[in-house]
């Protein structure tokens, strides 16, 4: 990657794309975008560009321009997409420009593997299509050096960005060929490199926005701006469970700068949504002036009268699959939550997975051991306060801003605003976190809304009060664990139950289903006003860390070392596995064990004295991840001094990036177990800000981190959740060896008895 | 240095407009705000400086540190109308070319993720090793604690900053 001296590609990017006709004026200089200097030579910009596919296109003088289809949130997909096509392509990726493609389902189709960001699945989803269109423009560009040279197309061979014909000793670099490679017909089933081939996949390359980030460039949706465009802010219901009654703005618009007070319901009555469309306030009112700090006055100035919602329900539409989710009136509590969750774990539920026959093994138990873990909800708490830009002249709207799920949002914008899809043009700016929240991007539309009513350029802006008591929270979940062991410790039985508001975070047929002779499954759920959604793995982020501490509580009543247990157990899913339909390969879950065990000297090195170690492992998002973690208690309160991480995704397309993402899991991990909690009162969220919500902070965080991944060639699975999970279980198993006492609730820096 | 000039009046409200003489990044600049505008506002609304970031506006994440004369400072809760003639650095005014040693040390650890506390993170670091050129861990996470990182890139951030230290 190298520094361009100009920024010309992006007009010339512009004529390919319907971003030409927008024609707005940008205030800043938003187009230093495509620049990249972490090399300190420089690029020559090519005078013509040849587009090849929907992922690239290249210069007459060989700069090749390679298009990032998903959005980036801190994944680095921006630079790891990109380096799958350079590989392929057989450039030198000191020649490559890196640019964020606009969002367009014709050339990138499918809501989810078009281009989505979240389930881990954006360099799992792309591998196959990424690769082939590197591949598809070598083959296009070696067939017009045949053609040229008159030689066969298969005694050319290609490397970094040059074409030679040993025979003739004739040789060109791609730039020569673009031209004519780029009228050849594009190739349905181009060859892909072997594995063993590859120079650049698994070499590690600096993020191609490294630059930018640390001079400050604006990159945000926060930093969008254009000529003539106006701040919005929005006030909404100060609790769930309450709607607008009637406001009076006239005081607010009064105030300096404000052009308009209204108010906006999101989506029409009855409007059938789509599975990213939830909303937490479906009204609310909109504060629209010349700058923030203006719109922020005009906002306390606001008169709003509040009043109790009535139950509603909303029919989601998903891939053909229509659910009803039905939100009671009422102003919930965290504390009635808990205790609802308490007793409805108390009573049967609905049986999702039954192997042999559990009942009878309990009866006859010698030992039955039976544990419960709950919860809280948590807020996703992004660094950049949701926000969007909008633009709405006539029937076409322009939108750009932060947001993981545009293909989603897209036909629901459009529904709302009554135009053609084809109408609209989302520009994906990147994003300060995501973690979920990002995917429902309502925001988007009261962007638009808004834009609409004051006929202006607007930049709805939250503040951070606003987004993070508008949440699409994290459930609560609670979990009741049990085992039958007999009188000689073994394992009889395995029984699993588990709920939440509102929804269930189990995995019926995850690990230990498969290992167990007689396992049983079951869940339930309790519907809730309080808006939840996806959050950093999904139920996995509470599942694994109670199945985990539970795992490592059953090795202790069975006297077995807590690696050894979970081997032996993974040893028999493998080998003669209990029932089909087991959702996870043994060998990979036990390879991650393995090699956690060997880097963290497990069993073999004793840790420091003072030092207590946890161990857990988790499977989700197609991969597989293991940590241990030691620490030592200062004050009462844990320290973590090393986390040892052993990863399975499969091939690692840029390890320091994916190294960075797995401490990032691990620590963002370690601080919500300890510390991450939204409470509720009269439906009110009770921490509006940093100064209530805990993050874990610098001095928090673990004081090294030891990331080692599993070498194989497996193509690439999930990366930025699976490290995730399993650091709950590690954490609670170290803190149980260093106080003696087992943490069940979290946050875990509640559980007094062990924190003091 | 600002003169003031009544703006607008309501029945309820009186703001009064002022004219603010800024030295900003090593440039003069004037702006017309309300005093108790932020500096945050100021620079991002005003100057079309967006490298320093909104995170909380309370003085709780330092994803808004800006320098004031040396010192690190939460330009969210900083009015306008108290900079006076104090010079003020922010991320575009670091370096003239990204190539402050903090930012190099960022880069060579390739410490960001989502990257939007970094300019943040990075000001923050910068008037620690200005304060304190040889810290230790305990001083570099005293110092940085204020700093969120949602991302959690804590172990890139404090090794780029012992990498800065020489």
């Amino acid at each position: 990657m190298t520094t361009v001296k100009s920024s010309n590609s992006r007009r010339s990017f512009l004529k390919n794309t319907i971003l030409a006709s927008g024609g707005l004026v940008i205030g800043v200089n938003w187009l230093t975008g495509c620049k990249n200097a972490s090399s300190e030579a420089a690029l020559t910009m090519p005078k013509e560009w040849f587009n090849f596919n929907a992922y690239l296109k290249i210069g007459e003088n060989g700069v090749v321009t390679i298009f990032t289809p998903n959005p980036e949130f801190g994944q680095n997909v921006m630079t790891s997409m990109p380096m799958i096509v350079a590989e392929e392509l057989d450039v030198d990726w000191k020649n490559v420009l890196v640019e964020m493609a606009p969002h367009d389902p014709t050339k990138f189709p499918d809501a989810i593997f078009g281009q989505f960001t979240g389930g881990s699945r954006g360099i799992m989803s792309k591998w196959e299509p990424l690769r082939k269109a590197g591949a598809a423009a070598r083959q296009m560009l070696k067939e017009a050096a045949a053609q040229a040279w008159q030689v066969p197309a298969a005694e050319i061979t290609t490397s970094a960005g040059v074409l030679t014909h040993v025979k003739s000793g004739k040789s060109a670099g791609y730039g020569e060929m673009a031209s004519a490679a780029a009228k050849i017909p594009v190739p349905e089933k181009p060859t892909l490199k072997e594995i063993k081939d590859f120079k650049l996949i698994s070499q590690s390359q600096k993020n191609v926005r490294g630059k930018e980030i640390v001079t400050g460039k604006p990159m945000f949706g926060l930093d969008y701006k254009v000529d003539g465009m106006l701040i919005a802010m929005i006030a909404q219901p100060p609790a769930f469970g309450m709607k607008l009654k009637t406001f009076d703005g006239s005081a607010a618009k009064a105030m300096p700068g404000i052009k308009d007070v209204f108010s906006i319901k999101t989506y029409n009555d009855g409007f059938e949504k789509a599975m990213f469309d939830t909303n937490a306030f479906p009204e609310l009112v909109a504060i629209v002036g010349n700058s923030t700090w203006e719109v922020m006055q005009a906002k306390k100035a606001l008169k709003v009268e509040w009043e109790a919602a009535p139950a509603t329900s909303d029919i989601v539409e998903f891939r053909g699959n229509k659910r009803t989710f039905n939100y009671p009136a009422g102003l919930e509590s965290s504390a009635d939550h808990h205790a609802k969750m308490t007793a409805l774990a108390a009573k049967p539920g609905k049986v999702m997975r039954k192997d042999g026959d559990p009942e009878a093994a309990f009866k006859k138990a010698a030992k039955v051991i039976e544990r419960s873990y709950s919860c809280p909800h948590l807020a996703h708490n992004c660094m950049e306060p949701m926000n969007f830009f909008a633009d709405v002249k006539g029937d076409k709207v322009k939108v750009a801003g932060p947001l993981q799920a545009p293909g989603i949002i897209e036909p629901t914008l459009a529904a709302r605003m009554g135009i053609p899809i084809e109408n609209i043009e989302i520009e994906m700016t990147r994003m300060g976190g995501g973690f979920g929240r990002r995917a429902y991007s309502h925001y988007l539309v009261e962007a638009a809304l808004i834009s609409q009513k004051v006929n202006a350029p607007v930049k709805l802006m939250y503040t951070r009060e606003d987004d993070m008591t508008n949440g699409i929270y994290r459930p609560a979940y609670h979990a009741v664990y049990r085992a039958a062991l007999d009188e000689n410790n073994n394992l009889l039985a395995f029984h699993v139950k588990v709920g939440g508001i509102p929804e269930s975070p189990l995995h019926a047929d995850r690990f230990p289903a498969g290992a167990i002779d007689n396992y049983l499954a079951e869940e339930w759920q309790l519907d809730s006003n309080i808006t939840i959604g996806a959050f950093r793995a999904p139920r996995s982020n509470f599942i694994a860390g109670a199945e985990r501490s539970f795992l490592d509580e059953l090795a202790e009543a069975m006297g077995k070392d807590p690696i050894e247990f979970r081997l032996e157990l993974l040893k028999r899913a493998k080998e003669n596995p209990v029932g089909e339909k087991n959702d996870y390969d043994a060998a990979r879950y036990a390879g991650v064990l393995e090699l956690v065990r060997e880097k963290s000297g497990w069993g073999k090195t004793a840790p420091a004295a003072g030092t207590s170690r946890g161990v857990a492992a988790y499977f989700c998002h197609a991969s597989y991840a293991a940590h241990v973690l030691d620490l030592t208690m200062e004050n009462g309160k844990p320290v973590v001094q090393k986390v040892t991480s052993a990863i399975d995704c499969g091939i690692v397309v840029n390890p320091d990036a994916a190294a960075n993402m797995t401490e990032g899991a691990v620590t963002d991990g370690i601080g919500n177990a300890l510390y991450g909690e939204m409470t509720f009162k009269a439906g009110a969220a009770e921490k509006t800000n940093f100064d209530k919500y805990r993050i874990i902070r610098m001095s928090e965080a673990p004081k090294a981190i030891d990331v080692h991944f599993v070498k194989n060639e497996i193509a690439p699975t999930g990366m930025g959740e699976p490290p995730f999970p399993p650091i709950f279980g590690a954490l609670a198993n170290a803190l149980y060896k260093a106080t003696g006492k087992r943490v069940y609730r979290q946050p875990f820096l509640g559980e007094k008895a062990v924190m003091g | 240095m600002r003169s003031l000039h009544p703006n607008l009046y309501s029945s309820s409200t009186i703001t009064i407009m002022a004219t603010f003489n800024l030295n900003i990044n090593g440039k003069k600049q004037q702006v017309d705000v309300d005093p108790a505008t932020p500096m945050l506002w100021v620079l991002r609304d005003h100057l079309n400086l967006v490298g320093t970031k909104y995170g909380c506006g309370i003085a709780q994440c330092g994803a808004c540190t800006i320098h004031l004369g040396d010192a690190a400072m939460r330009s969210c809760v900083l009015p306008v109308a108290q900079v006076g003639e104090q010079p003020i650095t922010t991320i575009e005014g670091l370096s003239e070319n990204g190539d402050h040693p903090v930012q190099k040390a960022w880069l060579e650890h390739d410490v960001a993720q989502c990257g939007y506390c970094q300019a943040g993170q990075i000001m923050n670091a910068t008037a620690l090793l200005k304060a304190n050129p040889k810290p230790s861990d305990a001083e570099i996470e005293g110092a940085m604690n204020g700093n969120i990182c949602r991302c959690a890139t804590y172990v890139r951030i404090k090794a780029a900053i012992k990498t800065a230290a020489g």
